[in-house]
């Protein structure tokens, strides 16, 4: 298993938002101008690259009935690191990021790669495989956001595009244009990977089991469980 | 009371949690399936979203940011809320599981999924952020769970005619639940105003 592989899965091939179908949360929320979007992904880049370092430094440590509870503090440690710094030197995207910065705690981005992955291998790989998914949800927010700033308003990082003769189209920056946009975006994935897709079943804990992911796995899982009471 | 049934129901029709905050889009669409399910989610989710209310806003108000101003430890307020979610959602598994066991057989199996949902952490942050009271804070959970039900509910509805039809090939499963999410969407942005015209 090399670095590069490590670094270069998140970015198409198990790509975390367009794939693995998490964190759609943000996905959606942040996404209505581009540059929010790239803001976005960089400061989860951040939480996940030292959230993972840290985790896999300490997966000897950490014992393992209460290992989710100790992730949890460690990535809103960093989460509050990250507000911390923005607050400071980026004032602006802090303001237009709000409550979802809090929220990057809760991120299954997160949580998953540290269970499915930092927790079970060396510190490099463990930064190598955040980077690569951290870079991985980016793009795509930042794909999924150009979409909808230029649809919906008309201009690209704030640069209009409209030449005052083009009429955007507010649906787009509107919530329902966010699903829209995004269903259209998993549907082209889809299409291009020839349904080749196999959604890797991360196990339940790893996203702590509400995620679209992981959703048919755990609704079968827990339908058993409700079997055997 | 007024001022409560305003809030009430911004949080469940105009500002909708799922539908216009984008908060527990995973469980909207990973529970979304069947009926039932999305049911016992969101009584799960309401109960989970109002208690931790109560507990998240005296632990901000009388000890991460008193009011006579000693300190200010307000950048605290994320660590500490969602540790308070994830020991508050043990909690109650052992307890119910212990003492109200039919009601562990309903809900059980939905609790460990809730600390990681994004809506409840969203719910205790944004009461602190508005500036609510502690009554104030606890009708906008309230609200901002049903507000969950309402659109996982009708979400499950529309979902079960979706896993029937025939769609092109490259749709079928999530894509076209999110495309048709959309649309749900669109309906509930019909509600904007709604509040401001009934108790404005």
């Amino acid at each position: 298993m090399s670095w590069s592989k490590e670094f270069f899965k998140g970015i198409i091939k198990e790509n975390p938002t367009l794939v693995m179908l998490l964190g759609t949360c943000p996905t959606l929320a942040m996404t209505t101008q581009a540059s929010n979007a790239l803001g976005m992904g960089i400061a989860t880049t951040f939480v996940l690259l030292g959230s993972c370092v840290v985790i896999s430094l300490l997966k000897n440590v950490i014992p393992s009935q209460v290992r989710l509870p100790c992730y949890i503090v460690i990535i809103a440690g960093f989460v509050t690191l990250v507000s911390f710094l923005l607050q400071v030197y980026v004032p602006e995207l802090y303001s237009v990021l709000g409550v979802f910065l809090s929220l990057i705690t809760v991120n299954c981005i997160i949580l998953g790669r540290a269970e499915a992955f930092a927790s079970k291998n060396s510190v490099g790989h463990s930064a190598a495989d955040a980077l690569g998914m951290g870079v991985g949800f980016t793009l795509a927010l930042l794909l999924v956001g150009s979409v909808r700033e230029i649809l919906g308003m008309g201009s690209w990082f704030g640069i209009d595009l409209t030449f005052g003769v083009l009429e955007p189209i507010p649906i787009f920056a509107m919530p329902a244009g966010g699903f829209m946009v995004f269903g259209l975006m998993v549907a082209v994935v889809n299409r291009l990977s020839h349904y080749q897709i196999s959604r890797k079943k991360m196990g339940c804990a790893g996203c702590a089991g509400g995620c679209a992911a992981c959703a048919g796995g755990c609704d079968a899982q827990s339908e058993k469980k409700e079997g055997n009471d | 009371m007024t001022e409560m049934l305003a809030i009430l129901f911004s949080a469940i029709l105009v500002d909708n949690f799922v539908l216009s905050k984008f908060m527990g889009i995973c469980p909207f669409i990973g529970v979304s399936k069947k009926t039932s399910s999305a049911f016992g989610m969101s009584v799960a989710v309401t109960f989970v979203m109002v208690m931790s209310t109560l507990l998240t806003w005296p632990i901000n108000a009388y000890i991460l940011v008193p009011a006579d101003g000693s300190h200010d430890y307000g950048y605290l307020r994320t660590l500490t809320f969602i540790l308070v979610i994830a020991l508050f959602v043990q909690l109650v598994e052992i307890l119910i599981k212990k003492f109200l066991p039919p009601l562990y057989k309903a809900l059980g199996i939905y609790l460990p999924l809730i600390t990681t949902n994004c809506a409840v952490l969203g719910v205790t942050i944004l009461n602190i952020d508005s500036g609510y009271d502690l009554g104030q804070s606890l009708v906008n959970a309230l609200g901002a769970g049903l507000g969950f039900m309402v659109a996982l509910l009708m979400f499950s509805g529309v979902r079960e005619r979706i896993e029937r039809a025939d769609v092109p090939k490259m749709f079928k499963g999530v894509p076209a639940a999110l495309v048709a999410a959309g649309i749900v969407a669109a309906s509930f942005a019909g509600f904007g105003g709604l509040v401001e015209n009934l108790f404005g």
